[in-house]
């Protein structure tokens, strides 16, 4: 049981790491994409969607080769006597960081669309500086969109099979997440175990679709009344 | 009078290149198996005019597919276990089963003179990652446990482990540098060139018998009783033993 509760304790110390750097870094380019014009935004929003494209046993061949010893991306790590990230924990944050990077600037980039132009001019027209502008009047009218990129990536890390199983290595402890534990377990033959893990991921699954809905609600109680 | 004879033209048409074309068999394969399958089904074809339809894939995946009705007819599995229990559960044709090849595995790296010929470099331990398969679900990552629990260097080693889920994912992870070695199936190393590698003595581990087992979806299709008796001769043995595998 308690190895159990370990891979559960990794599986959601993962999204929830992935959520928070996901979640700082889509905002700026989330703000970007909502605010730019031109054929350079368009090809900036279509790359960040890619990883929808893609199957994730793809990006994780590619993430293998990336973070391997033979990467020029890793050569600079190599200086510091990291030899490859592929078969650690920052290896798939990473990997996850890049999976759910759409989950996370989508409804970001629609929150800050919906912020308008009118009322960020008005605040710069009263003299309001651009950060200004961005922490008091985008920032908090966006909180919904917030909750929304985060449920979202969260969720989405968690289901996150085919980064993972290419670029784990599948170390208990380490990079043994949920989704690895019931693919082996079918793998083994031990069904029930895969049935069990399966329900737990299940059960998790639709409470977060029920928070999300419920959240929204609440968020934007205004919506009911708009329509 | 012509309304006949024009039927049993068409007739003819259509029923003839029916009884002249042979028939099909629909065959799961094990990822490991994937090259010398492909020219068995090429010799299957020449010999015997029927065709090997080849799906490849991971051997446990296979099994859950063909417990839930897959229509495979025929299934080369990586291991024993997963046709043994495909006989008892009632899913294969009783007493069809028999090992078609006997793996090998070999500890193996890209990088010239890493591996020596004994193994020896398991001791100096100079690398930061081994692959080996998962030994709970993969044939060869049990070997490769055992392999090294008989040098003893198994509890030195394990921090140092990676594992992939099949034996495919075992040698990817070697073959792209990011594991330095690995143990991996000497039938995937059998015809690369380069690197450095130890093919270890059979003797070392438990045997890695691969095993065919016709299903009971094919049990009355001529097509997959003449490919079980197509492996079983000498000609599909030399094609197999070609790529590395031993043959009982």
């Amino acid at each position: 049981m308690s190895a159990f509760a370990d891979v559960l304790w990794l599986t959601l110390k993962l999204a929830g790491i992935t959520t928070l750097i996901l979640l700082a870094l889509a905002t700026p380019l989330a703000w970007w994409l909502a605010r730019g014009r031109g054929w350079r935004v368009e090809i900036v929003g279509a790359l960040v969607a890619l990883p929808i494209v893609l199957p994730p046993t793809v990006l994780g061949f590619y993430l293998l080769i990336a973070l391997g010893p033979n990467s020029p991306l890793m050569a600079p790590l190599q200086a510091l006597g990291i030899r490859t990230l592929a078969f650690t924990f920052e290896g798939l944050v990473i990997g996850s960081v890049i999976y759910s990077l759409p989950f996370a600037v989508q409804p970001l980039r629609n929150a800050f669309q919906a912020v308008g132009g009118d009322n960020l001019d008005a605040a710069a027209t009263l003299g309001a500086s651009s950060w200004q502008t961005f922490v008091r009047i985008a920032l908090p009218l966006s909180v919904p969109g917030y909750v929304v990129a985060a449920i979202l990536t969260f969720a989405h890390t968690i289901g996150e099979f085919g980064v993972v199983l290419m670029i784990g290595g599948g170390i208990p402890g380490v990079t043994n997440v949920l989704s690895i534990e019931i693919y082996k377990s079918v793998e083994a033959l031990e069904w029930g175990r895969a049935h069990v893990l399966a329900a737990l991921l299940g059960v998790f699954g639709f409470a977060v679709v029920l928070t999300l809905l419920r959240l929204e609600r609440r968020v934007f109680p205004s919506h009911l009344n708009d329509r | 009078m012509r309304i006949a004879a024009l039927l049993s033209v068409v007739l003819s048409l259509v029923l003839a290149p029916a009884a002249a074309r042979a028939a099909k068999v629909s065959v799961a394969v094990a990822a490991n198996f994937t090259e010398p399958a492909k020219v068995l089904a090429a010799q299957f074809k020449a010999r015997t005019g029927h065709e090997a339809v080849l799906t490849y894939g991971a051997s446990g995946q296979f099994y859950a597919q063909i417990a839930n009705g897959a229509p495979f007819q025929v299934f080369l599995s990586a291991d024993r276990e997963r046709p043994e229990r495909a006989e008892a559960e009632g899913l294969a044709v009783a007493g069809s089963r028999f090992t078609y090849a006997v793996g090998r595995l070999a500890l193996y790296s890209r990088t010239p003179g890493l591996v020596d010929g004994r193994g020896a470099v398991l001791r100096t331990g100079r690398f930061a990652k081994l692959a080996i398969a998962d030994p709970k679900t993969a044939p060869y990552g049990l070997a490769a446990v055992e392999t090294m629990r008989k040098l003893g260097v198994y509890t030195a080693l394990k921090p140092r482990l990676v594992q992939g889920t099949s034996i495919t994912q075992a040698y990817q992870f070697v073959d792209t540098g990011a594991a330095e070695l690995g143990f991996v199936a000497l039938s995937q190393v059998a015809t690369v060139k380069g690197g450095s590698r130890w093919i270890v003595p059979a003797a070392d581990h438990t045997p890695i018998d691969q095993q065919a087992v016709l299903l009971k979806t094919g049990a009355t299709n001529p097509a997959a009783r003449a490919f079980m008796s197509f492996l079983k001769g000498a000609e599909a043995r030399a094609i197999i033993r070609r790529y590395g595998y031993n043959v009982p």
